[in-house]
């Protein structure tokens, strides 16, 4: 047993942790307050391969394994979840499905501007109707006689699918009574149209929009590995995803934690700094312990998917605790924060918006909890 | 073309500098990386690379102990193409005069057109090395350069003077330091940072350069620290509250000093 990050790990961490710190963070208030996408950082991103970081250097992706890329996104989410996210689902749920299940053509039609973070790619599964109960689903992709697919329905809250440079959604849809299928779907094709942002409570510089089709046509060769795979192929993907939320859970909680550090330092009441004060000192107690009990799961999911062992079990343990120990961590660096916890002058008072989220996206806890329960087999 | 940049090991800048009382060095035990200063150097090797001088091979130069090997990879993510790192216990405790000695036998082993360096350790603080070394090699030095052009077998540099700039040709062999104004240093990239342990690194000792124990290290230094003090404070400093009056005060004084009329 080894418990030493590797050097190379160590060195993006800094890497990455600079880069957010001095590049990030100066304008992340601003893209909050004016929910603008962070087009200029997703460039710098994929200029650095942090993009497609688990994906093949010769794609344009990074070439490292899943460990980097949690440390990548956690790195990210400790100063600003909006491009923790717009990274992760890029990578998880946009990239990954043409990873795993592409076809030659598809690869390489896709994956070097994908990779390379010039694209964005989005996986629509959830609808208007239908979240966790993703069998529910109602969009139809009927096959044509040429081998073509016609879709029709609606997609919500849908991940990197309307930016400036979104190339594709892959989507989850109906291909017969019973049968699920993925396609992929290229932005500007006729039928395919993104809706306006909508408006959130936090992840405010990310880009969240329901997507519309009618009639849209898409060619035999969209389709996404065998036909009827569709609902296979999203649990794969989604088990994926999972590490990857869980990255900016604990992110942060990190972010969160350390702000309320120093501010329980520097802030005196009744005569002294309010970290002399044992009830706020067992609160920092509190989240620097349950902080290092998350990093141990995550990275212990990350290290069983780069060996190529089942990690799904894993993934949902951290994804399910990182949720909760997120919301308990900012909650807290909050109080410590007192009234100026609630204005938009700190950070902590976007971390707190942005915090919510993670029990809900990519399997809410209800949802994560079942699928931990179905692995105990009771 | 051969580049050398010489990089330095540093303690981490945002810890605080302590000073050990009995050997009277900087204490060097706690985290260390590199030199800020020394990544506007490897920047500037690699666009040379990219422009002007393309296929260029740049050496990563360092006199440091072994354990300087995340310094050694971060130059390499950086841009590096291979590293050179004279490592030998005999080094502690050297002055510039024996640093620039060791540094500049590390050089003389191979035949570089342009050896950078960064314009001063964030350490010491020392801002000569350059120039120290390109006078054991015999090579001409510009110091603060704050932008070059490869022009054939020449560099046309702009240097940072405190009235304004110089514009100076050197030719090449020669020996830089460049400001810290001359570039914005890029983060490395994942492959880049991924790949640094697998570019060739090689460690020599000090027979390897053909130096003795006595040329470097306490023995082959100059200078010896015998006491170290704290500056004396400054007693005519003046504190402001500011009650909203604050910025009338600050100007009353400095009318008063005729730093402003
Ligand atoms: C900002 C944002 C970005 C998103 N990005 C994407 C994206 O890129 N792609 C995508 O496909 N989706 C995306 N989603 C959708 C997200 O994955 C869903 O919101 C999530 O899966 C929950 O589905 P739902 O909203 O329909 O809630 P519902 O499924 O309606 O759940 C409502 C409540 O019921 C509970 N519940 C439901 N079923 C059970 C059960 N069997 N047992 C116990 N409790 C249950 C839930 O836990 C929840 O508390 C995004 C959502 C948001 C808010």
């Amino acid at each position: 047993m080894n418990y030493d990050l590797p050097a190379e790990h160590q060195a993006l961490r800094e890497t990455v942790r600079d880069l957010a710190e001095n590049v990030i963070g100066p304008v992340a208030e601003e893209l909050d307050r004016t929910s603008t996408f962070p087009l200029a950082i997703v460039g710098q991103l994929g200029a650095m391969g942090l993009m497609g970081v688990p994906f093949p250097a010769e794609l344009g992706g990074g070439g490292a394994d899943i460990l980097s890329y949690a440390i990548a996104v956690e790195e990210l989410a400790r100063i600003d979840s909006s491009v923790a996210i717009t990274v992760a689902a890029h990578t998880s749920l946009g990239t990954s499905p043409i990873v795993l299940f592409g076809s030659a053509e598809q690869k390489e039609r896709y994956l070097p501007e994908l990779c390379s973070g010039r694209r964005l790619a989005a996986f629509g599964l959830t609808e208007p109707g239908s979240g966790s109960d993703a069998a529910a689903i109602r969009t139809r992709a009927a096959e044509q006689p040429d081998g073509a697919w016609v879709i029709d329905g609606e997609k919500m809250f849908i991940t990197n699918a309307g930016t400036a440079i979104s190339g594709l959604v892959t989507i989850t849809a109906l291909t017969a009574e019973g049968e699920t299928s993925n396609l992929i779907v290229e932005n500007g094709t006729a039928g395919y149209e993104p809706g306006p942002p909508l408006h959130k409570m936090g992840w405010h510089a990310s880009d969240t929009r329901p997507l519309a089709f009618q009639s849209c046509r898409v060619p035999a060769g969209n389709l996404l590995g065998p036909r009827g795979n569709g609902f296979r192929q999203f649990l794969e993907i989604l088990d994926g995803g999972r590490i990857s939320v869980a990255a900016i859970g604990l992110g942060l909680a990190q972010g969160a934690f350390e702000q309320a550090l120093a501010y329980a330092q520097q802030r005196n009441a009744f005569g002294r700094p309010i970290a002399k004060l044992q009830a706020i000192q067992f609160k920092l107690a509190d989240m620097e312990t349950e902080i290092a009990a998350a990093r141990h799961l995550l990275y212990h999911a990350a290290w069983l998917k780069d060996r190529g062992r089942p990690f799904a079990h894993a993934a949902s343990l951290a994804k399910l605790y990182t949720a909760e120990l997120s919301h308990r961590v900012v909650n807290e660096a909050v109080q410590i924060h007192g009234g100026y916890g609630y204005m938009d002058e700190f950070p902590i008072s976007r971390f707190y918006r942005d915090q919510k989220i993670l029990e809900i996206g990519e399997g809410t806890n209800e949802v994560q909890r079942l699928v931990i329960a179905r692995g105990l087999g009771v | 073309m051969k580049i050398a940049v010489c990089v330095k090991e540093v303690p981490d800048p945002t810890a605080e500098k302590r000073i050990d009382p009995d050997t009277k060095r900087l204490v060097r035990s706690g985290e260390n990386t590199l030199n800020r200063y020394d990544r506007h150097a490897i920047e500037e090797a690699v666009r040379l690379r990219e422009g002007a001088a393309p296929g260029a091979e740049i050496a990563v130069v360092l006199v440091a102990p072994a354990s300087a090997s995340r310094t050694v990879d971060k130059a390499l993510a950086q841009g590096g193409d291979r590293s050179v790192h004279l490592a030998d216990d005999g080094l502690s405790g050297s002055d510039i005069v024996a640093t620039s000695r060791a540094l500049a036998a590390v050089l003389a082993r191979d035949s570089y057109d342009l050896i950078v360096f960064g314009q001063q350790g964030s350490d010491a603080e020392c801002y000569v090395m350059a120039s120290a070394v390109a006078e054991r090699l015999a090579r001409p030095c510009v110091t603060q350069v704050a932008a070059l052009a490869l022009d054939g077998s020449s560099l046309k540099v702009k240097r940072q003077v405190e009235t304004g700039y110089e514009t100076l040709e050197v030719s090449l062999p020669a020996v830089i330091s460049v400001s810290d104004a001359i570039n914005e240093p890029r983060y490395p990239s994942l492959p880049a940072i991924m790949g640094a342990k697998r570019k060739p690194h090689e460690v020599l000792s000090l027979a390897d350069v053909g130096l003795a124990a006595g040329d470097v290290g306490v023995d082959g230094s100059r200078t010896h620290v015998s006491a170290l003090s704290k500056p004396p404070t400054r007693g005519d400093s003046v504190k402001l509250e500011d009650d909203g009056t604050a910025a009338e005060k600050i100007l009353a004084f400095l009318v008063e000093r005729k730093v402003v009329a």
